[in-house]
This record gives C-alpha cells, sequence and structure tokens, in this order.
C-alpha cells in the first residue's frame, strides 16, 4: 500500500472515490425517484428529484399490464433450480476432480478448462433448432437443462477443494465404510460452504438477469422471464417512464436483497478468482 | 458370537478385493466417472453438437418450417457484401473503444484511489459493484428515461449549464455514446475492484524501496504499479473485448431489433438475432455467427499479442 500523502492529497483522494460512488448509485435512485412519482411530475420543468407518493398507484399499473406475479414466479423457478443444481452437480465434479486419481483425470479436465474458451453466443441458432427438435421451445428446460453445471463452476469448486477439504478426512470416512456419495455429502459439502455460497449468488445473478436466451426460447407470454416482460412492457408502454420504472424497481429488488446478504463473502472471492485468472 | 464373525467377515473381504483387481478398480472408478459425467453430457449436447449442426446449417437456406435448401457459400457472401452488416461491425467497433478505453481508464483511477484508502473500502466496494449485478434491461431501461431527448434529465442539466442537447436516441454518433455510457457504467466498478485484487497483490516492499529512492505518486504509479498490473490488465483487456463484441442487450432494449435510425445503434450480435430470430433467416443468421466469431477470435488474439509483446 502507498503511504498517504499530506492531507490535502487524502481530500482528493476521498473525492473521487465519492464522485465515482454516487455515479454509481444514482441511477438507483433515480429509479426510485421516478416509479414513487407520476411521468408528469418528472417530465416538467423543473423535474421533481426527490421521492414522491405514487409507488402503489404504478404498481397497481404495472399489474394491470403484464402478469407480473407469474413473471416473477418464472424467474425465481429457473433461477432457483438452476442455482440448485449448479452447486450440486458442480461441486460433486469439482470435489471429485481435486481429491481422487483415475484414469484419464487429467486429459479430462484439460479438455474441461479449453471449452472454458468456447464463446457461447456463436452457435445460437443451431442451440435453438435442437432445442426445437427436442419439443423443448416454450418451456423452461433450454434455460435449465444447459446451465446446470458449467466448466467455470467445476473449475472454481476444485481449486477450493483442494485447500479445503484434508485428505485426513477422506480416509477416515473410507475407514468407516463411506461410499462416494456419502463422502461427498458429510466430508465435502460442509467444507466446501463459503465456495457454494459464492457459486451461488453468481449462477443465480446469472440466470435472474438473462435476457437474449430466453427471449428466444420462451415463445408462450405465461412463460415470461422478468426481463423478457420488462423488455416488452417498455415496448408497449414506453410513454408511462414512471409505471415502466415501477416495474423495473420490483423486478430489481429481489436481486439488490441477495447481492447485500452475501455481499462480503462475495467481492473477497471475486478479487480472489480474478488475480488467479 | 455377532463381533466374532464380524472380525472374520471383514479381513475375507480384503482378501476378495486383492484376488481380483480389475473389477473392484472398475468398481472404484465408476462413481468418480459418474460425479464428472453430468459435465462433459451437457456440454456434447448443448455445446458440440449446436456448433457442428451450425456449420452445416450455414450453406443452406432455410426459414425454420420448410426444407433447407444447399446454397454453398452463399450465406457468407450476402453476408460479407451487406452494407448493413458492414456498418454492424464498424459500429460494434467503434462502442466497443468509445467505452472500453474510458472505462479501464476510470477503473484503474478508482482502483488506484481506493487502495490508498485506509479506513474501510467495503462501503465502496458494494457500491462500486452494484451496477454490475443489476440486469441489463434494467439498466437501458433506466437510462432510457435519462437520455429522453426534452425531458430526460441529462439533456435538461445540459440546457441548464447553457450547453446544447443532444439527440441520444437519433443522433448517430450521441447513440453510440448513449450505448457506451451504459456500458461504462456498468462495468467500470467491476475492472476497479479486479484492479484492486492486483494492487493488492503487489507487496508492500516493492513501493516502499520505490519511496526510499525518491520517487513520486506519480512515478510510482507507471514504473510500479501498472507493470505489475500487466497480467491483470490482460484478463480485463480480453474479457472486454469478447464482452463488447457481443454487446446486444444495451442496443436491442434501447433502439430495438434494427438498432434505430439508420441503424447507427446496430451491433454485430444485434444484427444476428434481427436476421435469424426476427426475420427467420436461419441459415443466414448461421453464417452471420460464424464471421462474428471469426472477428471476435481474430482480434481477441490480436489484443493479447499486443499485450504480450509490450511486456518485453
Amino acid at each position: 500500500m502507498v503511504e498517504y500523502g499530506p492531507r490535502y492529497k487524502r481530500w482528493i483522494v476521498d473525492l473521487i472515490l465519492l464522485i465515482g460512488l454516487l455515479a454509481s448509485i444514482f441511477p438507483f435512485y433515480w429509479m426510485i425517484v421516478m416509479a414513487t412519482n407520476t411521468t408528469s411530475d418528472i417530465y416538467r420543468l423543473p423535474p421533481k428529484l426527490i421521492f414522491g407518493s405514487y409507488l402503489l398507484t404504478n404498481v397497481a399499473h404495472v399489474l394491470q399490464n403484464i402478469s407480473f406475479w407469474s413473471n416473477f414466479l418464472n424467474t425465481a423457478f429457473v433461477a432457483c433450480t438452476v442455482t440448485v443444481l449448479q452447486l450440486f452437480f458442480c461441486s460433486l465434479a469439482g470435489f471429485t476432480f481435486a481429491k481422487f486419481d483415475f484414469p484419464l483425470k487429467n486429459p479430462l479436465f484439460v479438455l474441461l478448462l479449453g471449452t472454458m474458451m468456447l464463446p457461447s453466443a456463436g452457435s445460437l441458432v443451431a442451440l435453438f433448432v435442437i432445442m426445437a427438435d427436442l419439443g423443448w421451445i416454450g418451456t423452461f428446460l433450454p434455460l435449465i437443462v444447459p446451465s446446470m453445471v458449467t466448466a467455470f463452476g467445476i473449475f472454481w469448486m476444485r481449486q477450493y477443494a483442494l485447500g479445503a477439504i484434508p485428505n485426513e478426512l477422506i480416509e477416515a470416512g473410507r475407514v468407516d465404510g463411506m461410499g462416494h456419495l456419502r463422502l461427498y455429502w458429510h466430508v465435502a459439502v460442509p467444507a466446501l460452504r463459503p465456495a457454494l455460497g459464492y457459486l451461488g449468488i453468481l449462477s443465480f445473478i446469472t440466470a435472474w438477469n438473462d435476457y437474449l436466451w430466453p427471449l428466444i426460447v420462451l415463445i408462450n407470454p405465461k412463460l415470461y422471464t422478468l426481463q423478457v416482460a420488462l423488455a416488452q412492457l417498455n415496448g408497449v408502454y414506453s410513454t408511462d417512464y414512471s409505471m415502466v420504472m415501477a416495474g423495473t424497481l420490483m423486478a430489481t429488488i429481489p436481486l439488490i436483497i441477495i447481492f447485500f446478504l452475501g455481499a462480503r463473502q462475495f467481492i473477497a472471492n471475486l478479487s480472489a478468482g480474478a488475480v488467479k485468472a | 458370537m455377532r463381533s466374532a464373525t464380524e472380525t472374520i467377515v471383514v479381513p475375507k473381504r480384503k482378501v476378495e478385493r486383492r484376488a481380483v483387481p480389475p473389477r473392484s478398480k472398475l468398481r472404484q472408478y465408476l462413481p468418480f466417472y459418474l460425479s464428472i459425467a453430468p459435465y462433459y453430457v451437457v456440454f456434447l449436447a448443448f455445446g458440440i453438437i449446436p456448433i457442428v449442426f451450425s456449420i452445416y446449417l450455414a450453406f443452406q437456406r432455410w426459414d425454420g418450417i420448410g426444407r433447407m435448401q444447399f446454397v454453398g457459400l452463399s450465406n457468407f457472401v450476402l453476408a460479407l457484401t451487406d452494407p448493413v452488416f458492414g456498418k454492424a461491425v464498424l459500429n460494434t467497433f467503434l462502442i466497443w473503444i468509445m467505452s472500453t478505453i474510458p472505462m479501464l481508464f476510470l477503473a484503474l483511477i478508482l482502483a488506484f484511489f481506493l487502495d490508498q484508502r485506509q479506513r474501510s473500502k467495503f462501503a465502496y466496494q458494494v457500491c462500486y459493484f452494484l451496477p454490475n449485478i443489476t440486469s441489463v434491461v434494467a439498466i437501458t431501461l433506466i437510462f432510457n428515461s435519462l437520455f429522453g431527448p426534452q425531458y430526460g434529465l441529462i439533456n435538461l442539466t445540459l440546457t441548464a449549464l447553457h450547453l446544447p442537447a443532444v439527440q441520444w436516441l437519433t443522433g448517430s454518433w450521441a447513440m453510440k455514446w448513449a450505448i457506451s455510457i451504459m456500458v461504462i457504467w456498468r462495468w467500470t466498478g467491476y475492472n476497479a475492484l479486479v484492479y484492486m485484487a492486483g494492487l493488492q497483490s503487489i507487496p508492500v516492499e516493492v513501493y516502499e524501496a520505490g519511496r526510499i529512492d525518491g520517487a513520486s505518486t506519480i512515478d510510482i504509479f507507471f514504473r510500479i504499479t501498472l507493470p505489475l498490473l500487466r497480467p491483470v490488465i490482460l484478463f480485463t483487456v480480453i474479457s472486454s473485448t469478447i464482452g463488447g463484441l457481443s454487446l446486444f442487450t444495451e442496443p436491442q432494449v434501447l433502439l430495438g431489433n434494427n438498432g434505430g435510425v439508420g441503424n447507427e445503434g446496430l451491433t454485430m450480435s444485434l444484427y444476428q438475432y434481427w436476421q435469424a430470430f426476427a426475420s427467420y433467416h436461419f441459415g443466414y443468421g448461421a453464417a452471420v455467427s460464424w464471421i462474428i466469431f471469426f472477428i471476435i477470435l481474430a482480434f481477441t488474439l490480436l489484443n493479447w499479442k499486443i499485450i504480450q509483446r509490450g511486456q518485453n
């Protein structure tokens, strides 16, 4: 760490950091201002810059125009399912790669790392056609099945498992006659909990925010996730900004709560992941 | 009696295990292969097969319903000679430059200053990261209102300062800036946090040695911090290249499937979506996705080479 300079320099540092912070926060503040006022209060001279009392009216308009709760449940269902499956499959594979030896283990792991480099958007059209042939278009399966286990998740779990699970514990479990799954459940899962927390938040956020792929495969409006429904809401009622912002607020809040719950751990892991990579 | 039979049975099992190694080996390894198998199955089905199929598809004319018709290279020729696709490629690179350079520069400054702060950094880290976890659709809708032509907050502020208002949603350069501003806002904090992790891995002694030699803060930043951060900078440049060249949601939600007035906000990925999924030219869309893939690959490798060369 660099030593602090004279007192005025400290002020400059704090000022710049504060400007960065305000720039990051302001659009959220503005979203709430718009969601709690009427559109005509915002779009006038001078505009209203503080919170108003029209939130419930705007929310009621959102509920009239899109089936918000069913979109919300769709999103929550997809995000939770993807997260649970990803945590299970990635940690089981990561634990196995980290702690056991078997023929072809290293080539298989190198192959896995190689697949991380492949951009996924390249074959979107073909993936869509395959989903259509499987009869999965208009269901949640295209959102769930391809994301239920990821190369990054396995890599992340393996890196963590290498240091977090003592070999003696596995030996002791084996002496007790534990099979692979029981070892995983009783020895690996408790030790991997912090890494599971990070991967869980990451996969939940990714699934919650996904837009392009759900837009393509969810043909039935009943199945729309929040992001798709929001974009549609904006397309149809783009002049009622307050209503659109109320919808945006309702779609964003659950995610921000989840982020705040795990923020300390999330940021620590993010930094660790970036430096290792 | 029970304990006696048990003591007899256990050693017997051990002997059996040693006697038939091949069979027990398979039994020993099978759980491991089953544990790692799901990824390879998913990757084969939804990674490899689509890639192979999209090579085939790129040589067909197909609207998704009727019969496929082999058309040779004509999809590729059509894409490479379509001025709208050319415009999309140009737009993508312009927006990439207009967003990535300010973004990484600002991130580096924020990280450098945040690293110097000795009191708690956590609140700053959380707030800087907040834009990154918010959905791009939500961000675009919020900025859509900020960019409003008459009563948008940005133009109101500009007018109040006696500056000319900007046509964010219709002006050919302003549209690109509008998209770039959203990208900058979403990714600066993330990159700052990544840089900060890199800064924290630089040992204190290196700085102290610099101080003793009489280096100023600016000297330290350019002569010590930047060179030592090179691997982390490489990481951020590569990920911003891949992300920036696949930009889709911002222009689609802000400006529509065709990238707005005069296609000035059309990106490569949006062009592909527009052609394949909004116009049902599936074969053509597959060909376009291959062209995009090679553009991104070539440009990523080029970036890699440039930064690696700078190291020597």
